[in-house]
């Protein structure tokens, strides 16, 4: 499969549902057109922290090729795949089309941020392409970030350029039992030692630092200090990110929220759920999952959201995925301008 | 440079323009001397008095602006502080500069949330200025005058952009108003926006898409210290070899500069700096606590003792360190010492630095102009000063035409045309080097949503010709 296939499939589809591994988005309507046979690493210069794939490629092979130079995405996707009930391999594209991205969100960026350009198909079954493959570039509009998290609706990607960087020498995770989350959380990411991750699930809080096993160290132990007036803290002996990146603690409910608010209206909102949800706080990655057996979390949390700013997406328990907003209006001229005939993902 | 025509009819209503503007914000420039004060910004070889200045104080007048000058078919031209060096600010004889200067506020500080929401004339520096601990991290050189807005419509960097990324990296919303007056709160105090990402486009689109009056913006706590160390390099070649082996080794500093010995030269006759006459000169700046900066030197002097430095010295206090940074920080004031220069902005992938630095000075000696380099040499950000005498005939077209050759060659070795000051109306006409008509046809269908009359900062980004239907559709 190469560009033109698609081209030609576009300019002859009704409606197009993009899948690339089929391991997080959510299934539209419509003729499948499967990414999976667009594969393979196009460019990779460890010492520019840049590669460039063709959509398809999985991202257990980036990840292994990465791996190979001591380099990863910093990003961290998710792997839905226990809780939304795939099988499948995640491909890259299906993950720049989800910004998907994971708890170290606030220190190194998300999925967008790492995106340095896009190759892709529009509506009009031209190949755009935006961006590029360096680190800085504001030549034309951004439609490279636009397309991260766009789940399709604007076009096929077909090829992404990424920042990736080294893997760090040390990675350590301290956890501290606290009831109340936020004054913790507020006194750790006041401090300057670049916490890659911060997390709350069932009265424990996990904090992790990253980089050269001295810098390591003596923020630790400052941390530990820092934690030490909110309750008892000890190190780590299992990893707990991948838990928390991929929110399997949450896996056996039928109804998941993913939420954005303000952090510290975390306590308001936990007031009004539904009796017997579950919370996985990624502070980190700048979110809220909430889980439960009522189908009512969904309607709660978004009530909560248009209330106090914010939005809740619903990856599983039958409410419609994304959140109704005020500039819906915007999106659905840029949709009609990209996608005329409206052939692509229809639904979302 | 090519400009459209001016709109007879627009000009022939000024003063019905005028007076509607008049009822409908504080602050109304229009006497004919007083506008000039406008006709430009940071890039003054383009100047043009606009018809009218309306300097509004809150978003409710924004949008009131938009809407007489939008029934009224007027073009407007958005400016923050006027220091854009592509010429974004450039007005036409025949539209209203909507100039954000009075709207400068700080609306909120939240700590524990980690954001400050602003708005958006306010100067980049002095959001910094007004936390207390903290620190907002873009930092564009002209961060003492530059405004948030002008920031968020250019995607500014900076030098340390290394770690902390640009604006388009550090912005969480805005309330943005619309040629037509609507107006739009996109994102606010939390991770990312929902929907698709509106704010990606918007940041960066060189306000053509909207203007920007408020936002809101990530802060993170100040590093506990952050010292330089200088290291100089016989060829440009080793410093660039340095560069890719401290990145690789998973060293991740704050800032890595560069300058060449044309720069070199001309900043030790001005700022007298003490810096090695060598060819390439490298300004790394690490951060941390105190054992951490010294783990890091250690780190980097390690790497960098490969390559045969002909200097290497680590700024132990402040006081080297402001020595140290001395040099870099004066450079273009250096330069513009010596002559009259323009300064670039094109991006290269870092592996073809010394390939590109060779083509440049080849290049200088086919012009006839001589070029200093100084860049961000960590992320390819080149920013080659061409030196030429704005009173010798020709000259400036020469260094134009150097100019453009130079960034040709950035695209051609697969980087851009700008990679932090924005296209404006300095490289409109070079965006066909980068981009085919279909990619430029994308780019331009999201200004068809957002401002459908192409009112907004008109005549910038897209090639005259490429946009022509559209402008006058």
């Amino acid at each position: 499969m190469d560009e033109g296939d698609i081209q030609a499939m576009v300019r002859g589809a009704d409606r197009l549902a993009i899948i690339g591994g089929g391991t997080r988005g959510p299934v539209c309507g419509g003729d499948v057109l499967s990414m999976a046979g667009l594969t393979g690493i196009t460019l990779y210069e460890p010492a520019a922290m840049t590669l460039v794939a063709r959509a398809g490629t999985t991202l257990a092979e980036i990840d292994a090729v990465l791996a190979a130079e001591g380099q990863r995405l910093a990003f961290e996707p998710p792997d839905l795949r226990a809780v939304l009930g795939r099988v499948g391999q995640s491909t890259i594209g299906g993950v720049i089309a989800a910004n998907a991205s994971g708890p170290r969100r606030l220190q190194m960026g998300a999925a967008r941020d790492a995106l340095l350009g896009v190759r892709f198909i529009d509506g009009h079954g031209d190949v755009i392409v935006n961006g590029g493959r360096v680190m800085k570039n504001v030549t034309g509009y951004d439609l490279t970030k636009l397309m991260a998290g766009s789940f399709g609706r604007l076009g096929i990607m077909t090829e992404v350029s990424l920042k990736v960087m080294p893997i760090p020498e040390t990675s350590a995770t301290l956890i501290c039992t606290v009831i109340d989350p936020l004054p913790a959380m507020a006194a750790v990411l006041a401090t300057p030692y670049e916490v890659s991750g911060l997390a709350w699930y069932r009265d424990q809080m996990f904090v992790r630092v990253e980089g050269f096993a001295p810098s390591v160290a003596v923020r630790l132990d400052k941390l530990t200090g820092i934690l030490g007036q909110f309750g008892a803290v000890e190190p780590v002996t299992v990893d707990p990110w991948p838990m928390i990146r991929d929110v399997t603690a949450l896996a056996a409910y039928p109804v998941l929220a993913r939420i954005g608010i303000k952090p510290s209206l975390f306590k308001e909102l936990q007031a009004i759920l539904p009796m017997a949800s579950e919370v996985l706080i990624d502070w980190g990655g700048g979110l809220i999952w909430v889980a439960g057996d009522d189908p009512h979390i969904i309607a709660t949390c978004r009530q909560f959201c248009t209330l106090h700013g914010g939005h809740c997406t619903a990856p599983k328990g039958g409410a419609p995925m994304f959140q109704p907003q005020s500039y819906d209006t915007l999106t659905a001229k840029l949709r009609a301008q990209f996608d005329p005939r409206g052939i692509f993902n229809q639904g979302l | 440079m090519d400009m459209p025509p001016l709109n007879a009819q627009i000009i022939a209503q000024k003063p019905l323009l005028v007076a509607r503007l008049r009822a409908a914000v504080g602050r109304v420039i229009d006497d004919a001397h007083e506008v000039r004060a406008y006709e430009c910004d940071a890039l003054s070889a383009y100047a043009c008095a606009p018809l009218a200045v309306v300097l509004p104080t809150t978003t409710a007048e924004v949008s009131a602006i938009l809407q007489i000058c939008h029934q009224m078919n007027v073009p407007v031209v958005p400016r923050g502080a006027g220091t854009s060096l592509s010429g974004g600010a450039l007005p036409t004889g025949d539209c209203v500069v909507l100039g954000l200067a009075r709207m400068n506020g700080i609306l909120e500080t939240d700590y524990d949330n980690r954001f400050v929401h602003v708005q958006a004339g306010r100067t980049n520096l002095s959001v910094t200025g007004a936390l207390d601990g903290f620190f907002y991290a873009p930092d564009p050189s002209s961060q003492l005058a530059c405004a948030i807005g002008g920031n968020i419509a250019m995607n500014s960097g900076g030098a340390h952009c290394l770690k902390y990324g640009v604006t388009t990296n550090n912005l969480l919303g805005v309330t943005i108003v619309l040629m037509d007056g609507t107006v739009h709160q996109i994102g606010g105090p939390w991770m990312d926006a929902g929907g698709i990402d509106l704010l990606a486009v918007i940041c960066g689109s060189e306000g053509q898409l909207g203007i920007v009056t408020e936002a809101y913006l990530r802060i993170l706590p100040k590093p506990l210290g952050a010292l330089p160390v200088l290291v100089g390099f016989e060829t440009s070649a080793q410093a660039g070899e340095c560069v890719a082996d401290i990145i690789k080794a998973g060293l991740l500093p704050v800032a890595i500069e560069f300058m060449d010995r044309p720069c070199i030269r001309a900043t030790e006759a001005f700022a007298k700096a003490g810096y090695p006459d060598c060819e390439a000169l490298l300004i790394i700046e690490v951060e941390g606590s105190a054992d951490e900066i010294t783990d890091q030197m250690a780190r980097i002097k390690a790497i960098a003792m490969r390559h045969a430095p002909v200097e290497f010295r680590a700024a132990a206090d402040a006081d080297q360190a402001a020595r140290i940074w001395l040099g870099r920080k004066s450079a273009f004031g250096a330069m513009g010492q010596i002559n009259d220069y323009m300064c670039l902005d094109g991006v290269i992938p870092v592996s073809s630095l010394s390939f590109v630095l060779d083509r440049i000075g080849d290049m200088s000696r086919e012009f006839g102009l001589d070029v200093g380099n100084v860049f961000h040499a960590g992320d390819g950000n080149l920013h080659p000063l061409i030196l030429y005498d704005a009173n010798r005939p020709g000259d400036l077209e020469t260094c134009e035409a150097f100019g453009a050759a130079i960034l040709r060659l950035c695209v051609q070795v697969g980087g851009c045309l700008t990679g932090e000051h924005g296209v404006g109306i300095e490289k409109r006409d070079l965006m066909s080097v980068q981009f085919t008509d279909a990619d430029m046809q994308a780019q331009m269908r999201v200004k068809d949503v957002f401002d459908p009359k192409w009112l907004l900062n008109p005549a910038k980004v897209f090639p005259l010709s490429i946009s022509a239907g559209r402008r006058h559709g």
